[in-house]
């Protein structure tokens, strides 16, 4: 065990944070991240954002450098991400193509797909979403039913998706459809590409307990998809987009989010009176405090073998299965400590005038409890660690 | 950057469990148990023949001068195990007090029998009032002419019955604010010990009144006010690690039981509720084992992030392994309720290792304290 970094990677971690410092846009992009009403300069300015990152190189760090990637060794990937974390970088609008439709076509994708998507979505010209839910198909996501049958050459897709985040801005879906409706339900689902221009879409946007129009109804009504935009073969869609769905749960990600967001509840908690002593110094709370950073420091060192895990090239086991559960848990846990931290103060709106932080917390509580439900809720992971990481019996 | 096991240690690890599983199966711990001695003499030989007792023990007093990681590591299979005797006490946290505070000849006496096996340290620590502070000790050292007199009574001290040696804590110094180590054969004129009966059949525990106890000069350790904070220190990194693997353990046997247990006509592990509670222990134990190896390493190795990283470790792994014994305990139903079922000793234990070195609100003000708030 050696906790400390080479000095080459400490060089790249100053390079990494100098280059940022220079060149996070002054333009109140920070923070916009977890806010997704997202309007056509916002949009052009995060566009433009992303390009730098990838000019500078900072960008697709795993993606093999055939792609464009930038290839780096896990340690490096970790150090770039805090950094970008640590310095609070606008989010990167292109994530969803470079963190799970990219993987899947450098993996699954013909020589063509690859040529014709990967460079748009380092580029920030092609924005993607991701058409997985329906509205009969949440947690058991492999009964989905939207058609897409076969006429020449092109699917003809018929039915609806649902919780599409981005749909309202995105050019390009990842999607999965039915293209065997006699197959078992696993067996009977093709992945595919489809191109939201398309006629035959319509985008409704749902607002979010937050106020936000983050997320979407998709609805298809005979929408013409040509064949060659399908990933894999046909009907083995479930196989293809299983792989970045587990990368999509179980990400490695860093825990310097979940570091920041303790730091910040110390502030409150020391900032906020409470019979006439700071809250930081009553017993009670105090105790809570001193668990949730306990949790957060755990976290972090969980990841850390993750990561020693990666770079020894070994699987990491049962530990990774429980990532999602346990981080998406802790940072709803923080927020929740800071609304009750913040007394008669949690009761106002965000954009009250009185509001403390400018409505940080009470956004940061639903917004946390919303990753907590998405791509697979706390009670689906459970299953997923009894039944795959401890080789329980199927329920179903 | 490397947050994980050398192959010596994943070896060590390897071996202790298969070691232990042949040595130290359920069966032989209830025989354990059942015994008043507490301990197997057969069971501390065969340990001491694989070097085990001198792991942290450096190797000019016949030790093999690894750190406590490793000995987080074997601990680990210790309380996979539920393994009972003196060893963790002695091997841990005594070795490491004589180790860091000892002179030569206090080592040449007891660091050296000990790390061959043929001596035991317990540690003499809190008294009737149950605190670990400095100032909760009623027990003083005063100085006399020939070094100094120890007077007072120890409570929950880990196979006193057995030991060869006691580190006592004693209030020393101007106005006795501080505590001192010494270091008092078990055989000195002026010790008693009177045994206490402990719910975790897998530990012993005694009382021991120290009455006019000549402690010489060296039998002081060196080190203050530090070295007492260090002992405690391997005393909570021995006690979490010890209950990482009992937690695992306790999760191990639910999730078989769970697989070949049928109501309903089928495996209670098909139904969700089972499920839901072993992923939960997975959950909490597998974050929980990290903060404990990344606690066993800062203790050697980062001494100024060591406090806290100890308190942290401490209070999760303890935590989490209560929270597991009594899931895994509810997942058995009624037979997990018996005498005759195993799980009841690790269940105990899992609630004695709460409580010994602080118990989790303890070390949780500890980590608010040192994290400035």
């Amino acid at each position: 065990m050696d906790l400390n970094y080479t000095p080459d990677e400490e060089a790249f971690r100053r390079q990494v944070r100098n280059w940022l410092d220079e060149n996070i846009p002054d333009s109140g992009l920070r923070g916009v991240d977890r806010n997704a009403d997202r309007d056509k300069s916002t949009l052009e300015k995060m566009k433009a954002w992303q390009r730098r990152v990838h000019q500078a190189g900072y960008l697709a760090l795993s993606w093999p450098k055939a792609y464009g990637g930038q290839a780096m060794d896990p340690v490096r990937q970790s150090i770039a991400n805090e950094e970008m974390v640590r310095t609070r970088a606008p989010a990167l609008i292109g994530a969803m193509g470079i963190s799970m439709v990219g993987p899947t076509l450098i993996a699954w994708g013909d020589d063509e797909q690859k040529a014709r998507y990967l460079p748009k979505i380092l580029a920030a010209e092609e924005i993607w979403c991701q058409g997985y839910s329906e509205p009969g198909s949440g947690s058991d996501l492999a009964s989905l039913r939207t058609r897409a049958e076969i006429e020449g050459d092109e699917f003809v897709v018929n039915g609806q998706k649902v919780w599409t985040s981005n749909a309202h801005f995105a050019d390009m879906m990842f999607c999965l459809v039915r293209t065997d409706p006699d197959a078992p339900k696993h067996r009977g689902i093709s992945y595919i590409l489809i191109d939201m221009k398309s006629p035959g879409i319509t985008v409704k946007p749902l607002v979010q307990m937050t106020g936000d129009r983050g997320f979407n109804e998709v609805f298809f009504d005979n929408v013409h998809v040509p064949r060659r935009n399908l990933v894999g073969k046909l009907n083995e869609g479930w196989m293809v987009a299983n792989a970045t769905l587990f990368h999509e749960r179980n990400m490695l990600g860093s825990t310097t989010t979940t570091q920041m967001l303790f730091n910040r509840l110390k502030a409150l908690a020391a900032g906020t009176m409470r019979s006439g002593r700071p809250l930081s110094e009553d017993p009670v709370f105090r105790q809570r405090l001193a668990d949730l950073e306990i949790r957060v420091e755990a976290m972090k060192y969980h990841m850390l073998r993750q990561l020693t895990d990666s770079i020894r090239g070994r699987n990491p086991g049962l530990g990774a299965w429980v990532n999602k559960l346990v981080g998406t848990e802790l940072n709803h846990d923080l927020a929740t400590a800071a609304m009750e931290a913040m007394g008669d103060y949690a009761l106002l709106a965000r954009d009250d005038g009185h509001a403390l932080d400018r409505g940080f917390w009470p956004y940061e509580w639903m917004f946390t409890l919303g990753l907590v439900i998405g791509g697979g809720t706390s009670h689906i992971q459970k299953n997923i660690i009894a039944e795959r990481g401890l080789k329980l019996p199927k329920s179903r | 950057m490397d947050f994980g096991l050398t192959e010596e240690q994943e070896q060590l690890r390897e071996s202790a469990r298969h070691f232990l599983a042949g040595e130290c199966p359920a069966a032989k711990m209830r025989e354990i148990a059942a015994d008043a001695a507490g301990f197997s003499p057969e069971l501390e030989r065969k340990i001491a023949q694989l070097g085990w007792p001198g792991l942290i023990v450096p190797e000019q007093f016949g030790g093999a001068g690894l750190g406590m990681l490793d000995m987080a590591v074997l601990l680990e299979e210790c309380g996979y195990a539920a393994m009972p005797g003196p060893f963790l006490f002695s091997a841990a946290i005594a070795a490491y007090a004589l180790a860091a505070g000892g002179g030569e000849e206090l080592k040449t006496r007891w660091l050296r029998p000990l790390a061959a096996g043929a001596a035991a340290g317990a540690l003499a620590m809190v008294e009737a009032n149950d605190g670990l502070a400095p100032s909760d000790f009623a027990t003083a050292a005063r100085t006399a002419p020939s070094g100094a007199v120890i007077n007072g009574v120890k409570m929950f001290v880990p196979y006193a019955q057995s030991a060869s040696f006691f580190v006592v804590a004693a209030r020393t110094g101007a106005g006795g604010r501080e505590a001192g180590l010494f270091v008092v054969p078990a055989d000195a004129p002026g010790v008693k010990v009177r045994p206490l009966k402990a719910l975790d059949l897998t530990r012993r525990f005694a009382i021991v009144e120290f009455d006019g106890v000549l402690a010489p000069p060296e039998s002081q350790l060196q080190g203050a006010a530090d070295l007492y904070e260090r002992v405690l220190g391997a005393g909570a990194i021995a006690i979490a690690a010890d209950s990482i693997g009992g937690a695992q353990r306790v999760l191990d046997m639910a999730v078989e039981y769970a697989k070949v247990r049928e109501q309903f006509g089928k495996p209670i592990g098909s139904f969700q509720a089972i499920k839901h509670a072993a992923a939960e222990i997975v959950a909490d134990l597998e974050p929980a084992r990290a903060l404990t190896w990344y606690a066993a390493y800062a203790f050697d190795a980062l001494p100024r992030e060591a406090a806290r990283a100890v308190a942290m470790a401490k209070a999760r792994a303890c935590d989490v392994y209560s929270r597991a014994a009594d899931k895994a305990v509810l997942m058995h139903g009624g037979i997990g309720f018996t005498w005759d079922h195993d799980i009841h000793f690790w269940f105990k234990r899992s609630r004695m290792n709460e409580s010994l070195f602080g118990a989790p609100p303890f070390h949780r003000e500890r980590v608010a304290a040192l994290g400035g708030y």
